[in-house]
């Protein structure tokens, strides 16, 4: 069983880009957002253009825009380290705001740079988004490997992601039984004490702890005597074909207009 | 599975987490972390093949895919906030220094490439903080503690897994810092102040997760002592962590002009901040705001350190009387 992660069902979706050597999709996305970082504060034309980019792979791949959007709100809370610039940096200012005692005053050079943080953010995350709803992971571990990523983190990696759904669900069963056994009335305070509470948290991470030791334990037994080395082997040479060289080099040169236009235009 | 109920677990587990997206750290940063972390990886990875066999292989990745897991685990503390683990101390004590940094990024690579928690750019540093810094004060228990009795066992986990949890929320908020994403005089207090609080969480699911193994399987906890043996280099690596937090959590919150001057040598800023002591804006944590509580509060950490410190050369004076 592999994870079930909320992208798993958009694998099975036959698309050119689906079709691309995983090697090339690690690739473009790490160069994505390289470039998207090194673009200036406030250079919204080359931005737009970057998730024009993004949309359109989207769209090429069968994802639907809506997933591709939904999904790249997760990092948004991380967005309240970064309001303080607003009010932080010295510029002309906007407005100001009255917080009980204190009153703040919001800059337009702090807005310029809050925003552009959070958009090149935004942007990075989808291009993230748009590798793992096109690649399996098996591919992006071998990937990974053909990457050079020593083969031991690889390997480990390999058994974190097939044995991870078999410890959600155990992991949710344990949470499902606490939740059950904590009845408490309308109104009546229910849960002991916080050592207790605590207490209760740290005997079902134990718990799992041990669970997870035996369950390794019958694996390792299992891939013995399958003829496990240490290793995992595959028969998917990954070659890379005509097609797979275009895309990268289209890639390429798309990153490269957007990093010349951002800086000629702002 | 239910995915409804695991998606809700897993916003409630993540946002008050310390992963870094892509976009928030400036390429130098991200770039210096990545070189900082590729390396320690190598290293553990050379040390965890000269130490252990093929066995530990499916181990970890089954521990990685467990400590995944055990994020999930919370408890309410208080006011709507809930204790959970980060377990890089956990992973330490359990698997010893080297493994346990193996099994703690490969917990933040996946949650980072699967799941877009933690950007990938940034990831050398979500790495370092959250896994490398971690574990590597989860192995001062095995120099300081492994052989003690249960309850002095016990505390020193509990101390270090709170410890792990401030030391990487302080390099957090230096990162974020050094970047020019937030002024040091507001996300330095703020990632502290939040996070000490956190700590307390951390440290408690730890301790009441190891003295359940101690109670259940005392042969694991013993073995593991033995067998990853974490050396004296080790309690030296972790100290030194620790006093780094300790004297830079008060320098940080007291005068967080002189980093602010630091990071405008180096060139990290593009642009010249000043930070508005009098602006504290009204969600910089209430009594973490105000910069005396918080050096005291740093001075807390110092005086556990210290009792830490006294604690480590009384065993190694008992060591040298012991062997002569």
């Amino acid at each position: 069983m592999m994870l079930h992660n909320a992208l798993d069902r958009y694998h099975d979706r036959p698309s050119s880009i689906h079709d691309l050597d995983p090697r090339v999709k690690v690739v473009v996305t790490l160069l994505g957002i390289f470039s998207v970082l090194l673009l200036p504060d406030g250079a919204w034309g080359a931005y737009f253009l970057v998730w024009c980019a993004v949309l359109a792979v989207a769209l090429v791949a069968r994802l639907g825009v809506g997933l591709v959007l939904r999904r790249s709100l997760v990092a948004l809370p991380f967005a309240l380290v970064a309001i303080t610039l607003v009010f932080t940096l010295p510029g002309r200012t906007l407005f100001t705001l009255q917080l009980g005692a204190w009153e703040i005053s919001a800059s337009d050079a702090g807005l310029v740079r809050f925003s552009s943080v959070l958009v090149r953010s935004w942007l990075s995350v989808q291009m993230a988004i748009l590798l793992v709803a096109t690649t399996r992971i098996p591919d992006l571990l071998h990937a990974l490997r053909h990457l050079h990523v020593p083969a031991l983190l690889v390997t480990i990696l390999a058994f974190m992601v097939r044995y991870l759904a078999v410890l959600l669900d155990e992991v949710t069963r344990l949470l499902r039984a606490r939740q059950a056994r904590s009845a408490a009335s309308a109104q009546g305070k229910a849960g002991g004490s916080l050592l207790w509470r605590a207490r209760v948290a740290g005997n079902m991470t134990g718990q799992l702890f041990l669970r997870s030791l035996e369950r390794s334990d019958r694996i390792y037994n299992a891939m013995v005597a399958r003829g496990f080395r240490g290793q995992y082997v595959t028969i998917n040479p990954h070659r890379m074909r005509r097609r797979d060289w275009m895309a990268l080099g289209l890639a390429f040169a798309a990153l490269t207009m957007i990093q010349w236009l951002g800086r000629t235009l702002s | 599975m239910n995915i409804a109920l695991l998606t809700r677990l897993w916003e409630e587990v993540v946002v008050p987490r310390m992963h870094i997206p892509d976009g928030f750290l400036s390429m130098p940063v991200a770039l210096i972390f990545w070189v900082i972390t590729v390396a320690l990886l190598l290293l553990a990875i050379r040390k965890t093949q000269q130490q252990l066999g093929e066995r530990q292989i499916p181990l970890m990745g089954v521990m990685a895919a467990f400590i995944f897991a055990a994020q999930m685990i919370n408890f309410p503390i208080a006011g709507g906030t809930s204790g959970h683990l980060l377990g890089g101390v956990l992973a330490a004590v359990m698997l010893g220094p080297w493994a346990g940094m193996l099994v703690m990024a490969c917990v933040i690579i996946v949650q980072g490439l699967l799941f877009q928690d933690g950007g990938l750019l940034v990831m050398g540093a979500n790495i370092f903080n959250m896994g490398l810094v971690t574990a590597a004060l989860g192995s001062l228990y095995h120099g300081l503690a492994a052989r003690q009795s249960k309850g002095v066992r016990l505390v020193v986990a509990g101390v270090l897994a709170w410890l792990s949890v401030v030391a990487g929320a302080l390099f957090t908020a230096l990162q974020l810092g050094f970047s020019g994403t937030s002024p040091f005089a507001i996300v330095v207090p703020a990632m502290l102040g939040v996070h000490m609080l956190i700590g307390i969480g951390e440290g408690l699911i730890t301790m009441a997760a190891l003295a359940f193994v101690m109670q259940v399987r005392p042969d694991l906890v013993a073995a593991e002592a033995v067998r990853t043996g974490g050396g004296r280099g080790w309690v030296i690596v972790g100290l030194v962590i620790a006093l780094f937090v300790a004297v830079l959590s008060p320098i940080a919150s007291a005068d967080p002009d002189g980093l602010e001057r630091v990071a405008i040598d180096m060139g990290f800023e593009e642009v010249a901040m000043t930070p508005p002591y009098e602006l504290f804006p009204d969600y910089v944590i209430p009594f973490l705001g105000e910069t005396p509580l918080s050096t005291i509060l740093a001075g807390v950490i110092g005086a556990l350190v210290v009792a830490l410190v006294a604690f480590a050369v009384g065993r190694l004076l008992r060591q040298r009387a012991a062997a002569a």
